[in-house]
Formats: C-alpha cells, structure tokens, sequence
C-alpha cells in the first residue's frame, strides 16, 4: 500500500506565476501535507483525485497508476476509486443526508427519490456517524460538525481506495476540532484506511501523521516519520 | 368577435416555443457555461441578436430561408413542408425571439452552481451527464424555470416576425397579438379591449412568477 506521487504544474494568474514541483512516496497509511496556504498542498490533492490535469508527472496509489504523463494515462476522476472531503464539505444542498450519502452507490443518471430506501452500505454509515435521526433533513439544517459527518459518510459509502482530506478541521471549532481529529483516527484505525491529509494545522500534522511532508513554495521541504 | 381562437392559437405556439427553448436554450447555456473561451460570448452575442433584431428584420430572414424559394424552405417543400403562413411558422418565429430569455437565465444559472458540488459528483463515480442530470440541472432549475416563464411571456408578445412568416389568417394563424393588431384596423373596440386585458394579465402573470423564483440577492434585496 503505497502513495507515490511526482508532479509538476505551472499556473500563471496575470503577473504571478506559481509552480509546483513536488515528489513524494510513503507506505505509511496517514500522510500528511503540511503548510501555508498558498504552497502548493490544494494542486497536488486535487491532482491525486483526477479534478485537475498536472502539466507533467506521475501519480500512483497502492500500484494503480492514475496519471503518468510521459505514458499519456490519465484516468478520469469518477474511476479512481478517490474519496475526496472538500474543506466546505460541498454537500449536494438540494439532497437529503440520506440521499447524499447514497449518492456514490447509486451512479445511475438520476439521484435516487427522496425517502427512497436506502441501501445497506448507506444505512451502515449513517449510523456510524450518527445521523439517522436526520437523514431526510437537508444539509442546511445540519451543524457544522454534523455537516463533516455527512462528508465523510458521502466519501466512505463510495468504498474507496484512499480518503483525500483537504483541510478537514478548518470550519469547525476548537472543541470540535480536537474531537473530530480523535474521531478520525480511530476511524482511520477500524477501518485500515489511506488517508491523505492536507493542512496548514500543525496540531492537524501531530495528530493524524503517520508520515508528514512540508511543503513550501510548491517543493517538499522536509519529511518526517513517526515511529511505530 | 371571437377571442377564443386567437388566444388558444396563442397559448399553443408559446408553450411549443417555451418547450424547444426550454430543450435548445438550457443545452446551449450549459454548453456556453462550460466552454471558457472568448468565443463562448461571441455566440452568446450572436444568439441574443433576435432580442434587439427588429422583429421585422427576423421576420424577413425567415421568409428568406424559410419561403419556397429560400434555402432550407426549398428542401422542406421538396417533403411537402413549408412552414410559412402555418401555426409552425409562428412557434419558428416565437423561439427564435424568446430563445434568449431562456438560454442567458440558464447560462448564468449554471455558472452560478459550485464547481465543487460539480467536482465532488465526478469524484464519487457519477459520469458527466448523471453530473449534469443529478446536480448541475436541479440546482439551476430555478433560473432556467425563471427564464421559462420570462421566454413564455416573450413568445406570447411576438408579433412582428409572426405577422411576416405566419401571415394573419383568422383561425390558422393569427394569434392574441395579431388578432389585437387586427381588431383596432377594424374599429372593433370591445375585442381589442379584451385581448389586450387577457395578454396583460397572462404576461403580468408570468413576470411575477418569474420574480419570485429569483434570489433575492439578485434582485438587490437584503436576504435572510
């Protein structure tokens, strides 16, 4: 079970010109990039879940080669297997929880009625995190820490290969966030899961990584492993 | 004078117009809204040109390509289809005009959706048009059912173009607003009266709907 990534991506926005170059290869189930906003963490996440095209590079995920631009494979994002929970949670605002967390087990063209019966595998996430008593509500009506829920829920019922979590604590508050943390290592553990984090946290970084990249100005700067 | 004919003529060419919009102008818009380039807004330009086109001027392109002689009506009338001075003539003539109305309400309602709601569908294993059917339509549903009702009003109003391609034959093709235009020619007060106040309430009527289904940040009201 690896995560083995090498991109290089150039955006220009008038005068600015970023570029991402980074390299980066872990067996280790949590990884961590960390740093400022701005150094590149948002790209490379979004190039492992398939939403953005990197200009060169090759990405793997436990052997399954998803990009390889010199090989001229991209595969597209809806078959990479990729749970992906976004920092605003971008939960469907016009579903139902329950229909939201339905909504990667069943591709079909049209979303499933609401108070349709919902699967086992939906069924089973719901009560994981708690949310049967509002899986017909919509997701304005949830808390923030419940709204996470849903997210991850929505993510995991999809039975991916690895979670890509992209500032997953930011909107919630302190309390919260020490608790969620604790919440998602302790899933992380049930559930042997490839997770990949991206933060600008350091507490997020101590608390999730099993292996944590700096990234600065779009290069990895340092690595560092815990030891176990 | 009966006002019956007219206004049911009428009713039924906008809802055809309001239906092949509602089809040409919602996959147009979301087309355009995809397409980042310059050119989107060149057609964009292009495609409202019958908003500000004298209706006179569209009329005269139609009979143009449209009559017996103009290029597409030759290979209609080699089927035996001619469109000009038919019922057909004046839904061609009503979704041309109304056609804006539908596709700038659509385009900007899906550009107004969150990529990232778009982004997430396709990570979760949906294809590009289960993305479009599951989230991209249903949430500019609202705007596109605003420029529905906006085109349906258009479609009802339409008369320049009408009048040249479909001709004012009572019964056949004469609409609500060609039948007015006809009943003041002929002095008949008491008809033109009541169509006028039935075309009124029905476009009064679908403008207030219209408003209502509009954000209201987007009227330039304070929101929740």
């Amino acid at each position: 079970m690896t995560i083995d990534i090498a991109v290089r991506h150039t955006l220009t926005d008038g005068q600015r010109r970023f570029e991402l170059d980074v390299a980066l290869r872990s067996d280790r189930r949590r990884i961590v990039l960390y740093g400022p906003s701005g150094a590149g963490k948002s790209i490379t996440l979004r190039a492992v879940a398939g939403l953005l095209r990197p200009d060169a590079g090759r990405i793997a995920v436990n052997d399954r080669l998803l990009y390889d631009s010199s090989a001229g494979i991209n595969i597209p994002a809806r078959y990479r297997k990729a749970g992906y929970l976004f920092q605003d949670y971008a939960l469907f605002p016009h579903l139902t929880v329950a229909q939201n967390v339905v909504f990667g087990i069943e591709r079909g063209l049209f979303n499933p009625r609401r108070g349709a019966a919902v699967p086992a595998q939906a069924q089973r996430w719901l009560q994981v995190f708690e949310l049967d008593n509002v899986a017909s509500s919509h997701p304005a009506r949830l808390s923030g820490g419940q709204r996470q829920r849903v997210a991850l829920a929505r993510a995991l019922a999809a039975a991916p290969d690895v979670l890509l979590l992209d500032e997953p604590f930011s909107a919630l508050d302190p309390a919260l966030k020490t608790r969620m943390r604790r919440e998602l290592v302790t899933l992380q553990a049930q559930l042997n899961l490839q997770m990949l984090v991206i933060t600008h946290d350091p507490a997020d970084a101590d608390a999730l990584g099993e292996h944590v990249f700096e990234i600065h100005e779009g290069r990895v700067r340092s690595q560092m492993q815990a030891t176990s | 004078m009966d006002i019956w004919a007219p206004l049911l003529l009428s009713l039924k060419v906008a809802l055809w117009a309001t239906g092949l919009n509602l089809l040409f102008g919602t996959a147009v818009a979301y087309g355009l809204s995809r397409w980042r380039s310059g050119f989107a807004d060149l057609v964009d330009s292009l495609l409202t040109l019958p908003l500000v086109l004298p209706p006179t001027v569209l009329g005269y392109y139609l009979l143009v390509l449209l009559g017996r002689r103009g290029v597409l009506g030759h290979w209609l009338d080699g089927w035996g289809l001619s469109p000009v001075f038919t019922w057909q003539g004046a839904v061609i003539a009503s979704t041309l005009v109304a056609f804006p109305m539908i596709q700038k309400a659509a385009r900007a309602a899906f550009e107004d959706v969150d990529p990232h709601l778009e982004g997430a569908a396709r990570v979760l294993g949906l294809s590009e048009w289960a993305v479009f059917f599951r989230v991209s339509l249903p949430l500019a549903a609202k705007g596109i059912t605003a420029g529905a009702l906006l085109a349906f009003a258009r479609a009802l109003g339409e008369f320049g173009a009408t009048l040249m391609i479909a001709g004012n034959l009572p019964g056949r093709t004469q609409t609500l607003s060609v039948a007015i235009y006809a009943a003041v020619q002929a002095g008949d007060d008491a008809g033109a009266n009541a169509m006028v106040a039935v075309a009124s309430f029905t476009c009064v009527t679908a403008l207030l709907l219209a408003g209502r289904l509009v954000p209201r940040h987007a009227r330039g009201m304070p929101g929740r």
